[in-house]
């Protein structure tokens, strides 16, 4: 398939999502199920997409563990998103350069 | 137009385009690692500004997923943008008509609502045309940028640009999970699914694509079940 459609149905399933509730549905949602489902989605699929993928998305299962470790530690200490981003990146270069020493 | 107002809004967004840069840089380079070309990796920054859903949807596209799995994904993956809509929405008022609404509902991404809703001021439409601007810039440029890098680059440095956008889920996590144990829950349990999905005999023949759906939705509605939220946490 062309790379075109997935562009074009990546793109357009987004924007709906976007543009429909500022557009049309200016109610407030009045589930409590729901509000607390769309609270924990976030949090829920950026986890499930970080862990275990980031594990085996480098070179070895050791400098991906310290990109992971890295960046939850940097997290935990409150720095920001840039600060944890490219710590993590410079994690896996320093570990596989080491490695490469051993 | 009034441009104090758009100046206002451009200097707001200023440090969210130079974060989206470096991140999307990473986007760039590692699908670019993946075999997307460069122009068609900045298309995809252009048109969907979403980290989560572009990272999501690259997995696809070099699976060679169906279109309906690519919808469902950025429906289920992206469904927070409708409750940050809504929210901004009510914020912005019975003032700002239709046409405005269309062109900021695009670049509603979860940093710009964050400091839109943070604005003390009343919100204006040049104002938040204005935030938009740097952070579009910025997604789109690190993109191409990465992109080009990536066919150029050594092999390690691709591979260590790569892990960025995970260093960025992780930034945005912990700090709510350290904060709110109900988090913390959905966060471990989010985990555990996804470890199930990756691991476990039959489990991991379902699509990564599919993988990330299923742990997002099972995860987030056992806790909205077991863990409602109160009133204070919505947003």
């Amino acid at each position: 398939m062309s790379i075109y459609a997935y562009i074009l149905a990546m793109a357009l399933t987004t924007y709906l999502i976007r543009v429909l509730p500022m557009t049309i549905f200016r109610k407030p949602i009045q589930s409590r199920f729901l509000r607390s489902f769309l609270y924990y989605i976030p949090y829920c699929c950026l986890t499930a997409m970080t862990f275990p993928s980031i594990l085996s998305s480098t070179a070895s299962l050791v400098s991906g563990a310290a990109a992971l470790a890295t960046a939850i530690l940097l997290a935990f200490r409150g720095k920001g998103l840039v600060v944890v981003a490219l710590s993590s990146s410079a994690a896996v270069l320093v570990t596989e350069w080491l490695l490469k020493l051993l | 137009m009034n441009w104090n107002e758009y100046r206002a809004g451009v200097q707001c967004g200023w440090p969210v385009g130079v974060g989206y840069f470096s991140v999307s840089f990473g986007f760039g380079a590692m699908a670019a690692a993946q075999g997307v070309a460069p122009w068609e990796a900045t298309l995809i920054s252009l048109t969907n500004l979403t980290s989560a859903g572009q990272f999501a949807g690259l997995t696809l596209v070099v699976a060679c997923a169906t279109l309906w799995e690519m919808v469902l994904t950025q429906l289920v993956i992206n469904s927070r943008y409708a409750l940050m809509s809504l929210a901004l929405s009510q914020r912005m008022g019975e003032r700002i008509g239709l046409l405005p609404r269309l062109l900021i509902a695009f670049f509603n991404t979860d940093e710009i609502f964050a400091l839109a809703m943070a604005r003390k001021e009343p919100l204006t439409v040049p104002y938040l045309l204005g935030m938009g601007l740097l952070p579009i810039l910025g997604w789109t440029g690190g993109t191409l940028l990465g992109a080009l890098a990536g066919s150029v680059l050594p092999v390690a440095i691709r591979t260590a640009l790569g892990v960025m956008l995970y260093g960025m889920f992780i930034a945005v996590v912990v700090p709510p999970a350290k904060k709110d144990r109900d988090v913390l829950a959905a966060v471990l349990l989010a985990m555990a699914l996804s470890c199930l999905f990756a691991w476990a005999p039959v489990l991991n023949r379902l699509s990564e694509g599919l993988a990330i759906v299923v742990c997002t939705v099972v995860a987030a509605a056992i806790c909205a079940a077991v863990l409602p939220v109160k009133e204070a946490q919505t947003l």
